[in-house]
């Protein structure tokens, strides 16, 4: 495997990246995501993709600091980040986390820091109509049932309904939509940083209602697009002791299997 | 002559108060923040008549729409109907378009009778789903009391007001074909109106009345009836979710038209963060000082802190809860349910207008100044009505938002409340002190012991 560029390399060799990759904490740090940070950084090899990360250089967006009301917080991270992305004078920025992808879209141009920002399903799907992704015949995939979760941050809150599921139809499966999906799908539960607290007193965990709806589809697999999601997800999967059955994709992943990255 | 003085005294006093109550729900939208709501007013316009007259958010589901679309409709061009009944009330005339109009008045009469009928069928069965059925969206706690009577009392007046239609087309068509009704040019003619549904539901209804006095006194009965709950109406909306009939324009006029995804910035914050990184434009030691000296509230607390635009949102909330049934939160059983938020916020305002018409020097901030909306302390305020918990189980997933039918935005109060528990009282869910410290010290959300980009070492080394 090929070494993954920083910025601060490429700046040191006087080069510049097409495009900045922006890992996000999930998916420098949670084991789960991890694993997709490495497929995509997989894909955007195995394409040629002139890319780098920021690596150490890059912190939190802020995103759950914002959402959770702490806006001191929020304003020091993306200040920083923004000092970061300026300084090098960075246009284009893909991201594998929907919460990145939003905070750095929506939030940052009011500070200062205005970026043509996309989301990784977005890159798939286009390099896979330009026939840069050519998917494998008779992949591991084919066939299956596959039910899609949108993220509420890719779909109700961007409007991203069909890049990914493009990328699904391209895997040459079988898509069954959830009861509740795309503009109407539900959350996971994990956004407004709900990922890091406990569920206020309720009936039942967010994740584990949708998880239910997930399993009614008889999907053997659900694709995701979000660190946040899967987790969640997989947690829900987990607690309906289906872990071992229905596996729960990011969507890079599903490419890498396919293709045997 | 009496009638039409009558009818003008009557008139005068419904719309002056109606005028008052208005007044004061302006006022009470007032009391929030200024905002400019910038953006394309083309699309604002869109907005205006895709959603507001086309009611375009209510057709994602069909059979409720529907319905809802037909009382609408009806109600809508009963009020074509008014112009007639004011004219006809002040001139003494009976049926002043109907020499002057001819078939296209026979047109327009019959096309507000079928739709009475079908928002008649419409009316009972939202009374069955209300009472019968007790769909879940509307027997949330929120709903108990008031809102529940407000509702029913709509339906009510919606049934009175068609029964009063038909009463005045019906016995007036039994009059007509015997010569006796007053409109003007059918003196001594005999045959029908030929309106779609009067003309056989009036002979079936009131054919067999002999008295045409009888008749006469029903027909005033209807005209009158149909005015005075038109009034009744209008004097009721004000306290009423039934206001949304008419904010629902203006309320889909000033939707923010900004990315949904993000979050109103709060300039004096980012000016201060960045003074303190030394990228501020050299004023910002200044500022600082001020704030310190000054204890600045971040944040919402009371309806003072919100835009007028949230404000009027809670106003034109119909309360229909298709926020609260996609709610993540509120479906899993959590407290929060976005409708309350909009109906606190709104029943907050009204609260607030009331003591400051008092005039109550209690309600005074400082109590030698005069109450006003600067100088205003009753010791309450949104948090009396809303609580963390309810805030706390917000997943910012925007299935409300992408529900109303109204464009309100029930996300952003929460978050700005949000804002003034972490900013200003330094409290929130103890969960999030880790998360916020690991973004501080460590500008990761997780704590963690290794080099952010060591999943790229790891994966070298594979
Ligand atoms: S954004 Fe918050 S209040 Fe609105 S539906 Fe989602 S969880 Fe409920
Ligand atoms: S906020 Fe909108 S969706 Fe929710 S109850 Fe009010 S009108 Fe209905």
């Amino acid at each position: 495997m090929s070494k993954i560029p920083t910025m601060a390399e490429l700046a040191a060799e006087g080069k510049s990246p097409d495009i900045l990759f922006w890992v996000g904490c999930a998916g420098s740090y949670d084991s789960r995501a991890q694993k997709v940070t490495i497929a995509f950084t997989k894909i955007l090899n195995e394409v040629g993709i002139n890319y780098a990360i920021l690596g150490n250089e890059e912190s939190c967006t802020g995103d759950p600091a914002r959402r959770a009301g702490n806006e001191f917080l929020f304003q020091m991270s993306a200040l920083q980040n923004i000092e970061v992305l300026n300084g090098y004078g960075i246009k284009k920025i893909v991201t594998t986390c929907p919460h990145c992808f939003n905070t750095l879209k929506n939030d940052y141009p009011a500070l200062g820091g205005a970026y043509d920002v996309i989301h990784h399903t977005q890159l798939l799907q286009q390099l896979i109509d330009e026939g840069r992704i050519k998917m494998k015949e008779g992949g591991a995939f084919e066939g299956k049932r596959i039910t899609y979760h949108d993220s509420c941050y890719m779909g109700r809150v961007n409007g991203v309904y069909e890049a990914p599921r493009k990328v699904l139809e391209a895997l040459d499966n079988e898509l069954v939509e959830m009861k509740r999906c795309k503009s109407n799908g539900l959350c996971c539960g994990a956004g407004g940083a709900q990922m890091w607290k406990e569920d206020e007193p309720g009936d039942k965990r967010i994740n584990i209602e949708r998880a239910e709806e997930a399993l009614e589809t008889g999907a053997e697999i659900i694709a995701a697009n979000c660190p946040f999601c899967l987790t969640m997800m997989g947690d829900g999967m987990k607690a309906k002791d289906k872990q071992d059955e229905v596996m729960v994709y990011d969507l890079a992943e599903l490419i890498v299997n396919n293709n045997g990255l | 002559m009496l009638q039409q003085i009558v009818f003008f005294l009557v008139s005068l006093a419904a719309l002056g108060f109606a005028g008052w109550q208005f007044s004061k729900i302006r006022r009470n939208v007032l009391l929030g923040q200024p905002e400019t709501i910038s953006g394309n007013s083309g699309q604002r316009w869109r907005n205006v008549l895709l959603v507001a007259f086309g009611q375009s958010r209510m057709f994602k589901r069909w059979i409720p729409a529907l319905f809802h679309f037909f009382i609408y409709a009806a109600f809508l061009l009963t009020q074509v109907e008014l112009i007639e009944i004011f004219i006809d009330g002040l001139t003494g005339a009976h049926r002043f378009f109907y020499p002057r109009l001819g078939g296209f008045y026979v047109f327009v009469i019959s096309f507000i009778e079928v739709l009475s009928l079908l928002a008649l069928i419409a009316t009972v069965i939202f009374l069955i789903r209300r009472n019968v059925l007790k769909l879940p969206r509307f027997t949330k706690p929120e709903m108990k009391g008031w809102p529940f009577r407000d509702a029913n009392i709509i339906l009510y007046l919606e049934i009175a007001l068609i029964a009063c239609i038909f009463t005045m087309n019906g016995t007036d068509e039994v009059l007509f074909n015997r010569g006796q009704s007053h409109a003007e040019g059918v003196e001594g003619l005999e045959g029908s109106f030929n309106f779609a549904v009067s003309s056989w539901l009036g002979p079936m209804l009131f054919g067999g009345i002999e008295s045409e006095s009888l008749l006469h006194t029903l027909e005033r009965t209807g005209w009158w009836g149909h005015i005075l709950v038109v009034f009744a109406f209008l004097n009721y909306l004000p306290i009423s979710k039934h206001l949304h009939i008419i904010l629902a324009f203006p309320n889909t006029y000033f939707a923010r038209l900004k990315p949904r995804g993000e979050m109103k910035n709060m300039p004096e914050i980012m000016n201060e963060v960045k003074s303190m990184m030394g990228l501020g434009d050299g004023n910002g030691e200044g500022d600082m000082a001020a704030m310190e000296e000054e204890l600045p509230e971040f944040g919402t607390k009371d309806v003072f802190g919100l835009s007028w635009k949230n404000i009027l949102d809670a106003y034109s909330c119909t309360e229909c809860g298709r926020c609260t049934a996609v709610c993540p939160a509120n479906i899993t059983g959590k407290k929060l349910s976005p409708r309350k938020i909009l109906m606190d916020i709104r029943d907050r305002a009204t609260e607030v207008g009331q003591k400051l018409e008092s005039k109550d020097p209690q309600y005074a901030a400082d109590p030698d100044k005069p109450l006003s909306k600067d100088n205003f302390d009753d010791g309450k305020s949104l948090f009396d009505y809303i609580t963390p918990e309810e805030l706390h189980a917000c997943t910012t997933c925007n299935a409300c938002v992408e529900a109303c039918p109204v464009l309100i935005d029930p996300l952003d109060p929460i978050l700005q409340m949000r804002r003034y528990e972490i900013l200003t009282l330094s409290q929130g869910p103890g969960d999030w002190m880790p998360l916020f410290n690991s973004i501080e010290n460590q500008g990761s959300a997780w704590a963690m012991s290794v080099d952010r980009d060591a999943w790229t070492k790891e994966l070298t080394n594979e």
